[in-house]
């Protein structure tokens, strides 16, 4: 759940989502949900010319499954909370471990 | 029930389980609620609405953002989608209903192909897609409707057709001497042997 939660905080971020079959997606990210589904709006897409498909649409929604790299921006990415964030949810399911 | 005007709308044995009386419009006329519109997202909007309720204590909900999956599709029911699928194919059409697994059903569909500056379309009607298949789907902006950049022109469909079923399967072949390449080295492709574009 920590990174659904990380992506939360990206909301209305510029981010560039590339696909698994090689497009790059520029957009506003307006959603993402529990699969890492994401939506992004005002899209342009890297290399349009070769993907033509794509000239016309304004908002996209990506299946998860398809992602390769979402490219974030770095100022906003809080990195020792995200670190701690992880530290905690390591500690959490060694505890629910050892209790299981 | 016997002074009721004989209802042709129904079928015999079936009688309307409210009587209706003439001038009335039907209640069986109006169409059915689409299955999408009973979601949980739309239950919980409802609860938020006004005071709650007097009676027994609601039950607990699960946290909204649950549902943004089912928000999200809900937005863009009814608009003109561009959908991408897994083997590549771009379907443009009309979102009618939709599932929590992102299975669509979309009406009056076109397959739309496109190969070196051509492009073609094909006629396909109702299509139900299981969710898995979908890459992704976009929103067309109404204002640039059917906008196709510069270098490619319309085309006839066998000769865009034949063209691409070339262009396929030349890439099926490259695909497959790039990942023998690969096995052999140890690797293993993310999409093993499936040519997506």
């Amino acid at each position: 759940m920590l990174f659904f939660s990380f992506f939360k905080t990206l909301v209305n971020h510029e981010v560039t989502v590339e696909l698994k079959n090689d497009i790059s997606i520029r957009g506003t990210l307006k959603s993402v949900d529990q699969y890492l589904n994401i939506k992004l709006d005002d899209i342009s897409v890297v290399e349009e010319m070769k993907y033509p498909h794509l000239s016309s649409v304004k908002n996209v929604f990506i299946r998860g499954s398809v992602v390769r790299y979402v490219h974030l921006p770095a100022a906003a990415v809080d990195t020792p909370l995200l670190e701690d964030a992880t530290r905690r949810e390591a500690s959490q399911a060694v505890a629910k471990a050892k209790q299981g | 029930m016997a002074n009721l005007p004989p209802s042709s709308t129904h079928a015999p044995g079936y009688p309307p389980a409210i009587p209706m009386r003439p001038g009335e419009p039907n209640p069986f006329d109006q169409p059915p609620q689409p299955q999408h519109m009973m979601n949980p997202m739309m239950m919980q909007q409802q609860q938020q609405q006004g005071p709650p309720p007097p009676g027994p204590p609601s039950i607990p909900q699960l946290p909204p953002q649950m549902f943004t999956t089912a928000a999200q599709l809900l937005d863009l029911t009814d608009k003109k989608l561009m959908v991408v699928l897994r083997d590549g194919r771009k379907l443009i059409g009309v979102l009618r209903s939709w599932d929590q697994f992102g299975n669509l059903v979309m009406q009056d569909t076109v397959e739309r192909l496109f190969v070196q500056g051509l492009y073609a379309d094909i006629e396909r009607g109702l299509f139900l897609v299981r969710g898995e298949n979908v890459s992704l789907l976009g929103e067309i902006d109404l204002d640039k409707d059917d906008y196709i950049p510069e270098p490619y022109q319309l085309a006839p469909v066998e000769k865009v057709f034949a063209l691409k079923k070339a262009e396929d399967a030349e890439r099926k072949m490259a695909d497959g001497r790039k990942h023998k390449r690969l096995a052999a080295e140890g690797f293993e492709g993310e999409h093993a042997g499936e040519a997506i574009l």
